[in-house]
């Protein structure tokens, strides 16, 4: 749960990063992507060590491994927390858990649905909701993130998306470090509680930047 | 002051229980919650009804026998102003004509056994697992023979102040007994008694838990919130660590 999680988190940090080069333009957006796939004329990320194109898969097998494994664990956590509780207490009342703490299964659940959708929308191409990849966009990632926030629905239902994310990150990677060790004292528990509000609120700007400025015109074709 | 009780009564283990309400009258706040339960009961003796069945002991809050969940949380922590147990719990902490709701711990691992009753004997067999060290013992040792660092002592100290009540357990949302394992595990651990089965220890109480039901841990915080001795969180870590080491070395190492 805590090492895959935080090996999603790092992906997130750089994921975010890379979104930003919208900003660049279109021409440097386009070279990073199709570099990461392998398709840029020199050959692309960590070309001659791997042959071009076999760094992208490698990593997208080693995401898919995290992500079945992160839920195989909460799963299973789950399923534990449910045959310990024959029963449910007829008042109740929360004196410390953070709403991010509650919503970690629900929250998780949900924002997992949203992830299939955003890969079948950016990734696959197939659920595209303002074009086609080829006709409309050009074959262009640019012109694809461009065309795609440029509704202002997509918009919220992306920084809906990124909220569930930001919050199931809120207490993710607090509760990484717990598990792992290293809330050692309540001084390394307030510094963990910052630093997971801190990559939470930095991974929501970040992302949300890009598509803001989209719908705001301040990127376009 | 007058107050308005919805107590669970449950005849036992096998039976369908249920929430009763209850009138007590003439409860002075200087009463524990115990002896208001002990005022209650005495009327419900004199109409001859089946008096309320709940654990208690030592009435100083340091043996770790009684312990309901009052108004939503363990101990009535959400009602009192400083981490307590129910009977150090007191009346002036409520409201004069307040209606509380009193429940036992709700657990898959803490079977009822009778009303507020129950049964707590997974917490004996994760220390029978190995919240002990084997020592041949005899006349006690000279106290300077293993020096033990302040902070190290201290940390120990305040590990060995668990009481076993199972506040944890009840208020965790995963039902998981995580502090109180990691209670056990760090006084142990910091401590030059607790080195030669540190590391067994760790895997065969964590195996003990897992095997009693109780849930995992995710780091939520609800068991510090109400634990009447104040175990710190980071003794989760520590046993955390615990464990990680502890699969790296053999048995017995």
């Amino acid at each position: 749960m805590a090492v895959t999680g935080l090996l999603l988190i790092a992906f997130l940090l750089m994921h975010m990063f890379g979104n930003l080069k919208m900003f660049i333009g279109e021409e440097a957006f386009n070279h990073y992507a199709e570099w990461l796939k392998g398709l840029s004329e020199d050959g692309g990320i960590l070309y001659p060590i791997l042959p071009a194109g076999w760094f992208i898969w490698i990593f997208r097998v080693v995401l898919l491994a995290a992500v079945v494994l992160h839920i195989y664990s909460a799963a299973k956590l789950w399923r534990r927390a449910e045959a310990a509780s024959p029963s449910t207490y007829e008042a109740k009342r929360k004196l410390a858990q953070t709403y991010s703490a509650r919503t970690m299964r629900w929250g998780g659940i949900i924002l997992a649905g949203l992830l299939i959708f955003h890969l079948a929308q950016f990734t696959v191409h197939a659920a595209l909701t303002n074009g086609s990849f080829a006709s409309t966009y050009q074959s262009s990632a640019y012109k694809m993130v461009v065309g795609e926030f440029s509704q202002w629905w997509m918009v919220l239902v992306y920084a809906i998306w990124m909220v569930a994310v930001c919050m199931h990150i809120r207490h993710g990677f607090w509760s990484a470090f717990a598990t792992l060790g290293a809330n050692t004292s309540p001084r390394a528990k307030v510094i963990l509680d910052a630093c997971a509000w801190a990559i939470a609120l930095v991974l929501f700007i970040g992302f949300m930047m890009m598509p803001v400025a989209v719908l705001f015109g301040w990127i376009h074709f | 002051m007058n107050v308005t009780l919805r107590v669970w009564r449950q005849a036992n283990a096998a039976s369908e229980g249920r929430m009763v309400t209850y009138q007590v009258q003439d409860v002075s706040p200087d009463m524990s919650f115990l002896e208001m339960l002990d005022l209650l009961n005495e009327d419900l003796t004199v109409s001859g009804e089946e008096p309320v069945a709940f654990d208690h002991d030592c009435r100083e809050g340091i043996c770790g026998m009684c312990g309901v969940v009052i108004n939503g949380t363990a101990h009535g922590r959400g009602n009192s102003p400083v981490p307590t147990t129910t009977c150090q719990l007191h009346m002036r902490s409520f409201e004069d004509g307040a209606t509380i709701d009193v429940e036992p711990w709700r657990a898959g691992p803490f079977p009822v056994i009778k009303d507020l009753v129950v049964d707590r004997s997974a917490f004996d067999r994760i220390i029978q697992a190995g919240g002990y060290i084997s020592v041949n013992t005899g006349s006690a040792p000279e106290a300077n023979a293993a020096p033990v660092g302040k902070l190290k002592a201290d940390r120990a100290f305040d590990a060995a102040t668990c009481i076993g009540c199972g506040a944890c357990v009840a208020a965790c949302p995963n039902h998981s007994a995580m502090l109180f394992t990691s209670a056990k595990i760090t006084h142990l651990a910091m401590l030059p008694q607790g080195q030669p089965e540190r590391k067994l220890r760790i895997k065969n109480m964590i195996a003990q838990h897992d095997e009693e039901g109780f849930g995992g841990c995710t780091n939520i915080g609800e068991c510090v919130a109400v634990c009447p001795k104040e175990i710190p969180f980071d003794t989760i870590s520590q046993l955390n660590r615990d464990l990680i080491s502890s699969l790296f070395s053999r048995d017995g190492k």
